[in-house]
């Protein structure tokens, strides 16, 4: 082919020996690609892909960060709450204790103020009998001799005899209510 | 392609094709030989290269933390070579070479592209001149690497004296010298160049066949359809060819700088 080709008489070419205006060219032509790709382009690539990265690692960060903030958070509130759990217990044992203590006291207060009445009565009716038996004693005593004296006449109207009798007549009555 | 239609139109389609198809004629000077300043071919590379400053440029004019689709298919291209080449091949230390890496598997995967793009239909990388300078940086970047990593000492006895006993290391030694400092460069440039240049010659056989059969005999029609579907087929084979390549590429080149950077043989 080649061989055809130098007969043909035009200037024949090796294709194994490179053109020096060719190499020349593809230097110039190559060396403004590489320069622009190499110093404008995936420089800046690199750093997308690294701004990529970042942003995920640091995605990652945050969350952790706002997980632990959580947490913390969780924690808090759950010492909070058991806190005012403990609190309210107290509260309640407290106001238990209180109104039991109330309780007791008014049951008491009441409890005395009955005594209390029932012993003032008690004595006024004890003062009240005294005064009737008293009188009672007196009066029968009186309607007693009266009656007497009436029956058996003025020889019994004797004071000091009338006296004793009539006590212990009413001594032996009473004794004998008694019994 | 332009040349070759108006030379099909004109009814003299040359066949079988030659490496003189490769040479197009100069555009600035309109159609001036051998001169190689403007041809279609360093158009092209002009045009690859800024589509790509262009492209990515405006995709990544305001990045943000949620991309939007054009960004993130910018991204997506980046963090292909970043993590599937850059870092899997050499490490974390891979990361600082990503970009060159990226801006090396753009440049050859749209500059093979337009072997099959209508109206391109035939990539620059078929001229080595192209592939050579991608190699030489290569090589250059590989050997700095090492040196800049090691220590220019370190780093030759690294990547000259491999584990192995002393008495056949002088034969060892050679090999690896010139496998490592004499090969690869070559290696690189000529498997892209050769890859390119017989896809294009393929398909410049296969089209230019069908008309050569067409013009023959009309009798030859239905071999001329059979040639253009091969057309066709072969075009589906280039395209795997095109990303294949621009990956080879890469690939070897971070293997090259991870070897240049491993702390053993």
């Amino acid at each position: 082919m080649f061989l055809l080709a130098a007969e043909g008489g035009e200037a024949s070419h090796n294709p194994i020996i490179p053109l020096w205006q060719e190499l020349v060219v593809g230097t110039i032509a190559f060396a403004v690609l590489c320069f622009v790709l190499m110093k404008f382009v995936f420089p800046r690539m690199e750093q997308t892909f690294q701004a990529r990265v970042d942003a995920i690692e640091g995605g990652i960060k945050r969350a952790e960060a706002a997980q632990a903030e959580a947490n913390q958070l969780l924690e808090q509130y759950r010492a909070q709450l058991a806190e005012a759990r403990t609190d309210a217990a107290k509260i309640r044992d407290d106001a238990r204790a209180d109104a039991e203590g109330i309780r007791q006291d008014i049951l008491a207060k009441a409890r005395e103020e009955s005594d209390r009445i029932i012993a003032a009565g008690k004595e006024q009716l004890a003062a009240e009998r005294a005064t009737i038996v008293r009188e009672l004693r007196t009066e029968v005593g009186t309607i007693a001799v009266d009656l007497a004296s009436k029956i058996v006449g003025e020889s019994l109207a004797d004071e000091a005899r009338r006296k004793g009798t009539v006590d212990r007549f009413l001594s032996g009555l009473e004794s004998a209510g008694a019994r | 392609m332009f040349g070759q239609a108006n030379v099909l139109a004109q009814g003299e389609a040359a066949f079988p094709p030659s490496v003189e198809d490769f040479y197009l004629p100069s555009i600035l000077p309109w159609g001036a030989e051998n001169s190689y300043w403007f041809t279609k071919i360093t158009a092209m590379v002009w045009i690859a290269v800024g589509v790509l400053i262009i492209f990515f440029l405006v995709s990544y004019r305001k990045p943000q933390l949620v991309p939007t689709k054009k960004q993130w298919f910018a991204e997506s291209i980046y963090g292909f070579v970043r993590n599937n080449i850059a870092v899997d091949m050499i490490g974390h230390a891979g990361v600082r070479f990503a970009p060159y890496f990226t801006t090396l598997f753009c440049f050859i995967l749209l500059t093979n592209f337009f072997a099959i793009l209508p109206g391109f239909q035939i990539s620059p990388n078929s001229h080595i001149a192209f592939p050579a300078i991608l190699a030489v940086i290569s090589y250059v970047l590989f050997i700095y690497a090492g040196i800049r990593h090691h220590g220019a000492g370190k780093f030759i006895r690294n990547s000259l004296i491999p584990p192995a006993p002393w008495y056949i290391l002088p034969l060892l030694i050679p090999i690896e010298f010139f496998s490592t400092f004499l090969v690869r460069p070559f290696s690189l440039a000529v498997r892209l160049f050769a890859n390119m240049f017989a896809g294009h010659m393929l398909l410049l056989v296969f089209t230019l066949g069908g008309f050569a059969m067409l013009n023959a005999n009309a009798w030859f029609a239905p071999v001329s359809v059979l040639s253009w579907v091969m057309t066709v087929a072969l075009t589906f084979l280039e395209f795997l060819v095109i990303v294949l390549q621009a990956y080879v590429f890469t690939v070897l080149t971070a293997s090259y700088v991870q070897g240049a950077l491993a702390e053993e043989h």
